[in-house]
């Protein structure tokens, strides 16, 4: 069971594996997620988009950053591995521009980081659904550029790409092609998927012009199945239950203070946890 | 023995872990009867011929009869005698509300004139359950011939463990879909390893695998598979749902999402199920309150709060709007509480959680409450006293007001039959859905109940289940 298939490096800390999953990747929808479990004694619960999904082949794909302690230790597993527990689809599908009752129109996609990840199957089938997507990524520097063939495929042209130091497309953060596309006037929605403060700006940025923005966000998870309340957010001034309210929301309405000081909330134990990993020997 | 001779038997005390040293450590607290005592407590039984205990026990098990083996000291008779009727024993003796189901008729608790004397039925109960696990010497369980018909069953709770059982006894197929990684439902996220170890529930799951009930952790029904697909695609032929009563109540005050602000649903997962408590090998973090309220006044309040006091809390306050005579927590448990040094702050309510500037808890603010004039329902209702404004100084809040029903199952099923509180709605005889072939039972349809009610729930589920296999 949850077998790993493959594993690729995409970057310095970002991998990429295909698990054995054949009901999530039957029933999955782009937008949904899994939570699992490196170890089931005393391992945590981590939340991972499903990135892309083969119900044929019954496999699914995610793509990780390793931030921590359970990031790490799943980088160290190896195909054939199996993964101790692996649970979902779970979370809502996004809603997709064409299939949801509005017109097909220009969907601006932004991923930032490893954001592009989750973005991949949301962009495909806006595409799909007869949309003309523009996708933005940004990351700091060309090497940490995740996906990037994959989200040409389907942007063509409109792929923009963004980079802090300017090694790679234009400098700058990606907000500003956001506001440059909304200030013409030809924009009907945005989808931003990146660490939440990326999530806030676009936001913000697009405020003034009105324009439709839904973000997707990573908060801390345990049960995700709406049993804990651990992932709740304040969104329009509503408690909001990621897991199953989520993960996407109007990002005019998420209140990304509360946000942002939640997901920070372990912070001083999760640098022990790593530590402790480090320790063991597992860090390599 | 006369009547008067039993009188005069002193009730057996629970030996206890001291309350300093257990309020810092995971060990069970009651540390149960040896055989000596079993036997004594037992012998306390007055056989009374109307066996009035038994309708304070809602699996309705043979008291007197399993009582009168005990007394002998037959303890693997007195087993067979409770386990006609109920599934649970070493559970359910631990964590029944003994005081509000069997004991309460207890004919030697009314002669003594006190609940508290009436013969310990749960303890007892517990000791049979106990040695026989921990000896070897339960029986192998028959199960009547296949029958070629497939339950599924949606939870591992005690109502779930209880129906596949049944089930499988009754020679069906049964598979149980859960979503956690481990299964017992609130018997292992939520009620703590001081007060009900792990083992035994662990235990308790081993057993109905032998009986050869198929087990699919990390299975959530409504997401990975549907409802309705697994009777239209994967030849199920009935399905139990026992997803519980896993929605956590908040009070909607203001900063309830603070940083340091937990549901005790949250709290105590990280805590049981997550280990958290084992720091440096869990990976799972939990938050170091020092200084913790609680609010509530459930078995749920009474476990968080003692949970925070193992995890290192210096200061823990209960706040509860009623007064101690509301709860509806166990007695022991309130005992257990206030032996370890949680501060019971009674008709006081939670107004506001105050924020230190920087996304944390920095205190509670609180109102004085008292007590108005009954209500239709004969109870005297809370009121606020107005002005009466007081901080409490606290860096933590768990807030343990309840829990509603999960809406996973009923919004991602059709036609499945929901009432106002989001309660799925059975029929009393069979606990049979407004979907053919569905059953439901335990929490999700009684509200947040208890272990025995489940149980029983789940058993009347089963025979339904069997009932309208065999049409
Ligand atoms: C719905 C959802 C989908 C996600 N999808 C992906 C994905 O496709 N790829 C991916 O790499 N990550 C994704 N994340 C984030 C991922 O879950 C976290 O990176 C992971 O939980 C960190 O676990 P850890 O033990 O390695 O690190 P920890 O030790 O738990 O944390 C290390 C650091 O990461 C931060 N952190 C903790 N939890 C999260 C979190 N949930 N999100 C972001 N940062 C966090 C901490 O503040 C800390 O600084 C998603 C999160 C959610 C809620
Ligand atoms: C902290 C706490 C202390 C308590 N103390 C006591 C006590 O001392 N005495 C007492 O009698 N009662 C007590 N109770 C109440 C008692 O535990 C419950 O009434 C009882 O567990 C209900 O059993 P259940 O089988 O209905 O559901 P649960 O025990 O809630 O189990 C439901 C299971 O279903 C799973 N599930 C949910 N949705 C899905 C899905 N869609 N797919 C697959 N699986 C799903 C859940 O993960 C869970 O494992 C306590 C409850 C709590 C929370
Ligand atoms: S199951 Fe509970 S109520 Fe029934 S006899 Fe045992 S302890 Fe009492
Ligand atoms: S009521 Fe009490 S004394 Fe009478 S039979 Fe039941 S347990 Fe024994
Ligand atoms: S992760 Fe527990 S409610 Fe969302």
């Amino acid at each position: 069971m949850n077998r790993i298939i493959s594993k690729s490096r995409l970057s310095d800390n970002v991998y990429k594996m295909q698990l054995e999953a054949p009901l999530v990747a039957q029933e999955r929808k782009a937008g949904q997620f899994v939570i699992l479990m490196v170890d089931d004694e005393l391992g945590e619960r981590i939340p991972l988009t499903i990135a892309d999904a083969d119900a044929e082949k019954g496999t699914i794909t995610v793509i990780f950053q390793t931030v921590g302690a359970t990031t790490t230790k799943l980088s160290r597993l190896e195909p054939g591995d199996s993964i101790a527990a692996l649970l979902g689809p779970l979370g809502r599908p996004t809603s997709i521009r064409g299939e949801n009752g509005e017109k097909p129109g220009h969907v601006v996609c932004v991923g930032g980081g490893i954001g592009v990840a989750p973005m991949h199957p949301i962009a495909q089938a806006l595409k799909a659904a007869g949309n003309k997507v523009t996708i933005i990524m940004g990351a700091r520097n060309e090497g940490l550029f995740v996906m990037k063939d994959e989200m040409a495929a389907i942007a063509g042209e409109n792929l923009i790409l963004m980079t802090d130091d300017g090694s790679s497309g234009r400098k700058g953060l990606v907000t500003e092609p956001l506001k440059e596309l909304c200030e013409a006037g030809a924009v009907d929605e945005v989808i931003a998927i990146g660490p939440p403060i990326m999530m806030k700006f676009c936001a913000l940025a697009t405020k003034p012009y009105g324009v439709k923005t839904t973000v997707s966000l990573n908060t801390i998870m345990i049960d995700g199945t709406g049993m804990c309340g651990g992932c709740r957010v304040s969104v329009g001034g509503k408690t909001k239950f990621v897991c199953v309210d989520g993960p996407e929301f109007d990002g005019h309405e998420v209140d990304w203070d509360q946000m942002l000081s939640r997901m920070g909330a372990f912070k001083p134990q999760e640098q022990a946890a790593k530590e402790h990993v480090c320790k063991a020997g597992i860090f390599k | 023995m006369t009547p008067k001779e039993k009188m005069a038997i002193p009730p057996q005390a629970m030996p206890e872990q001291d309350a300093a040293v257990r309020a810092r450590n995971m060990n069970e607290v009651a540390l149960g009867y040896t055989a000596e005592m079993a036997k004594t407590e037992a012998s306390r039984c007055l056989q009374c011929p109307t066996k009035p205990c038994m309708q304070g026990c809602p699996v309705a098990i043979n008291i007197p009869g399993f009582l009168a083996k005990a007394a002998e000291g037959d303890f693997a008779s007195a087993l067979d005698v409770i386990k006609e009727t109920s599934l649970l024993p070493a559970v359910c003796g631990r964590v029944c509300p003994q005081e509000k189901q069997c004991q309460k008729f207890c004919t030697m608790g009314k002669l003594l004139k006190d609940v508290d004397k009436a013969v310990a039925i749960g303890r007892v109960e517990r000791f049979c359950a106990d040695l026989a696990r921990e000896t070897g010497a339960e029986k192998p369980v028959a199960c009547a011939p296949k029958t070629g018909k497939k339950v599924a069953i949606i939870g591992s709770g005690p109502a779930s463990i209880t129906c596949a059982a049944d089930c499988a006894k009754a020679g069906h197929d049964v598979t149980v879909f859960e979503a956690f990684h481990r299964c017992g439902g609130v018997l292992v996220y939520g009620i703590p390893e001081f007060r009900l170890p792990k083992a035994i529930v662990r235990h308790e799951i081993e057993a109905i695998k032998q009986l050869g009930v198929k087990i699919e952790n990390n299975f959530v029904i409504g997401r990975t598979r549907k409802l309705r697909d697994l009777i239209d695609k994967d030849g199920f032929d009935a399905v139990f749902v026992g997803t519980g009563a896993g929605l956590p109540k908040f009070m909607g005050i203001e900063g309830e999402n603070l940083n340091g602000v937990f549901s005790a649903n949250e709290y105590l997962t990280r805590a049981n199920l997550m280990k958290a408590y084992l720091e440096g090998s869990a990976d799972t973090p939990f938050w170091h309150g020092k200084r913790v309220a609680v609010l509530g006044g459930g078995n749920v309040a009474m476990d968080a709060s003692r949970m925070a006091l193992r995890l290192g809390a210096e200061k823990v306050y209960l706040v509860y709007r009623r007064s101690e005579a509301e709860m509806p927590a166990r007695k022991e448990e309130v005992h257990h509480a206030k032996e370890e040094g949680v501060e019971f702050h009674m008709l006081e309510n939670a107004k506001r959680v105050i924020s230190d500037g920087k996304g944390a808890v920095a205190g509670l603010e609180c109102l004085k409450y008292e007590l108005g004039e009954p209500d239709a329902s004969g109870r005297r209702s809370p009121v606020a006293v107005e002005g009466s404004e007081f901080v409490l100084d606290v860096d933590t809040v768990v807030v343990a007001v309840g829990n509603a029903s999960n809406p996973l199952i009923p919004t991602t099923t059709e036609g499945l039959e929901i009432n106002k509180r989001g309660n799925i709605v059975v029929d009393p005889e069979t606990n049979m859905t407004s979907i053919p072939g569905v059953f439901a039972g335990g929490d999700i349809v009684l509200g947040a109940a208890t272990v025995i009610l489940a149980m029983g729930e789940g058993r009347k589920a089963a025979a339904g289940i069997s009932a309208y296999l065999s049409k």
